[in-house]
């Protein structure tokens, strides 16, 4: 059994290599942009399945986390730091490595953080706030849960619009690629974008991998206590309110984590990544994705991101996930994959086997 | 020596004062009883013990030390379990897992351990599947391991519930109301497990209506009405015991 869950492991591996393969096969190497942008949101909404569907708690705002990691890290790999050059900061930091040296587009000098300093300090930052915010909004419950965090979003997104520093409704571009190691760049170059890929689904990957682990662990066996009856969880000797506090923090870390390497990606990022409407995005994914299903979370994340991202909705796009969310909470509460097409097709089949019996 | 030291407790709601300055005593290893009529305040009493409510005055000491006002997590890790008087088994669990959950206090895997599946962590996670297996065992239901625990009958729930609440190791058990909804052979059954439980070492404070169940196993009984104490003694003397009778059948009619 404990073998049996790494089975879904290896066939999204056999996956991700097919689809490459077949990409280039048919000459459609451009598919692999959209497959890796969607790959990146799945960070996301893998993570706040967790939230979600395990620790029972609901998220509005991870947009918000999305935007603090891309635009922390896109600020500083971005701001220029000559001019403070001889300050003694910046000057022990270049000693140390955690300056990078480039030049921008054209051809002007430039000296700004490192981006494997400049992420972690982005995700430091989303972090620290999401343990700031978390305490007090994860006492709330029902409605009054779902709608701090969404205030928390409209924050970060009027912050982000009205701040010249991240560009205003311009966003911050020129942002460069995030060499994780030498010969390995989060980058949008046409020739990296094989490389990118697989960098993309690699993290997908290992992140399930870990959050898998986790969700068939102690803690996550102690969140899904929490998720079925609060108050028992803590009868237990479940500290319910820090288990919370800790998968909210961990959510909005692979916001963050994944709003970098979009940004990297990307090469920029605008406010619309901060908007509500991409959080409600999110949460109809995990939503269709059926709540507590790590896997169903990332593959309806995937596809539907990767559906959006070639134009497949046009310019309904907002309404489509508006629409998703509705249907999924009216219809099938319990997502997509799980009950209603499983049970439909394992229906079929048993019906299939009982006229065989029969004749 | 006892286990539980209750002083002067107090809890009002509004103007309601739901507990009033009850003091009592838990002799360790022992069956305390404690029964009323509805609304004597007998679920606020053990949500004051458990941490679900704070007190507004007097003191609760376990085994010497104060845990008035601590949260119920942190009451559980001092040693005291609770079930519920309305059933709150985890759905979507099976019985085992939900014994596992009661069993969260004996392991210490974190978030990163977790994520990590480490090898301790694994043979952690073992440990407490075989230990929560023996405790079903213990309680005679280890075939009920793999189902859905909501879907049990009402017995079988109760008595999960019950090995839930053992599986912390705890060294008193407060039952609310375990027979509530048994029928007799069930409530039979339920009185054996009690005392098994008791034999077991486990102190036991037990809220019930069921008066033959309460007299059956307990060492004491403590009697509350509208939020105060009015006797706290022996079975046999609560069964002559004359406020005992007015409280629960009324008042002779003296016209």
């Amino acid at each position: 059994m404990d073998r049996s869950k790494y089975i879904p492991v290896l066939v999204l591996t056999a996956v991700v290599i097919s689809v490459q393969a077949i990409t280039a096969a048919m000459g459609k190497g451009f598919y692999l942009t959209q497959l890796t942008m969607s790959a990146y949101y799945s960070l996301l909404i893998v993570g706040l399945c967790l939230l979600m569907g395990y620790a029972g708690q609901i998220s509005l705002g991870h947009a918000g986390f999305f935007a603090i990691g891309g635009y922390i890290s896109a600020f500083l790999t971005t701001f220029d730091l000559t001019p403070y050059q001889t300050g003694r900061l910046v000057s022990f930091r270049a000693d140390t490595g955690l300056l990078q040296a480039r030049q921008d587009l054209y051809g002007g000098h430039l000296l700004t953080l490192h981006p494997w300093s400049a992420c972690l300090l982005a995700v430091l930052v989303a972090v620290t706030i999401a343990s700031v915010i978390g305490g007090p909004v994860l006492k709330l419950k029902g409605h009054y849960l779902a709608m701090a965090p969404l205030g928390f979003g409209i924050i970060v997104y009027a912050i982000v619009l009205a701040t010249p520093l991240f560009g205003e409704a311009d966003g911050l571009s020129d942002v460069p690629p995030f060499e994780l190691l030498p010969g390995l760049s989060i980058s949008g170059k046409l020739s990296l974008r094989v490389q990118n890929y697989y960098i993309a689904w690699v993290l997908v990957i290992a992140t399930i991998i870990l959050l898998q682990n986790l969700v068939h662990s102690r803690v996550g066996r102690a969140l899904r206590s929490i998720h079925g009856a609060e108050d028992a969880a803590n009868a237990m000797g479940v500290d319910t309110a820090q288990y919370k506090l800790k998968t909210f923090v961990l959510s909005a870390a692979f916001a963050a984590i994944a709003g970098v390497c979009l940004t990297h990606y990307n090469g920029g990022i605008g406010p619309s990544e901060a908007s509500i409407m991409k959080s409600v995005r999110y949460v109809a994914i995990v939503a269709i994705g059926g709540m507590a299903n790590l896997w169903g979370a990332l593959v309806m994340g995937s596809l539907l991101n990767f559906f959006s991202l070639r134009g497949y909705f046009g310019s309904f796009d907002d309404a489509v996930f508006g629409t998703i969310l509705i249907v999924i909470m009216l219809f099938s509460p319990e997502g997509l994959l799980r009950m209603e097409i499983v049970r439909a097709l394992s229906g079929l089949f048993r019906r299939g086997s009982a006229e065989e019996e029969a004749s | 020596m006892s286990l539980l030291n209750v002083e002067g407790l107090s809890r009002n709601f509004g103007g309601l004062r739901a507990v009033s300055n009850v003091s009592f005593a838990v002799r360790e290893g022992s069956i305390k009883a404690l029964i009323g009529p509805n609304g004597a305040g007998k679920t606020t009493l053990f949500n004051l013990v458990s941490g679900f409510l704070p007190p507004d005055n007097g003191t609760v000491s376990f085994n010497g030390e104060p845990v008035q006002g601590l949260k119920p997590f942190q009451i559980a890790a001092k040693g005291i379990s609770r079930t519920f008087q309305h059933i709150r088994l985890f759905p979507k669990m099976s019985a085992l897992e939900n014994v596992m959950i009661g069993r969260h206090l004996h392991g210490r895997s974190g978030f990163l351990a977790g994520m990590l599946s480490l090898p301790w962590t694994r043979a952690e996670e073992n440990r407490i599947r075989d230990t929560s297996m023996e405790i079903l065992g213990f309680l005679g239901i280890a075939g009920l391991a793999e189902a859905d625990a909501v879907s049990l009958s009402y017995g079988q729930q109760r008595t999960v519930e019950l090995a839930r609440a053992l599986a912390g190791e705890p060294r008193l058990l407060m039952l609310d109301e375990p027979a509530a909804g048994l029928n007799m052979r069930e409530t039979a059954a339920m009185a054996r497990l009690i005392e098994k439980i008791r034999d077991a070492g486990v102190t036991v404070l037990v809220v019930e209506h069921d008066m033959g169940l309460v007299m059956n196993i307990s060492d004491e009984i403590l009697v509350l009405s509208y939020g105060e104490k009015i006797a706290d003694d022996m079975p046999l003397a609560i069964q002559k015991n004359s406020e005992v009778i007015r409280v629960y059948l009324g008042e002779e009619e003296s016209a």
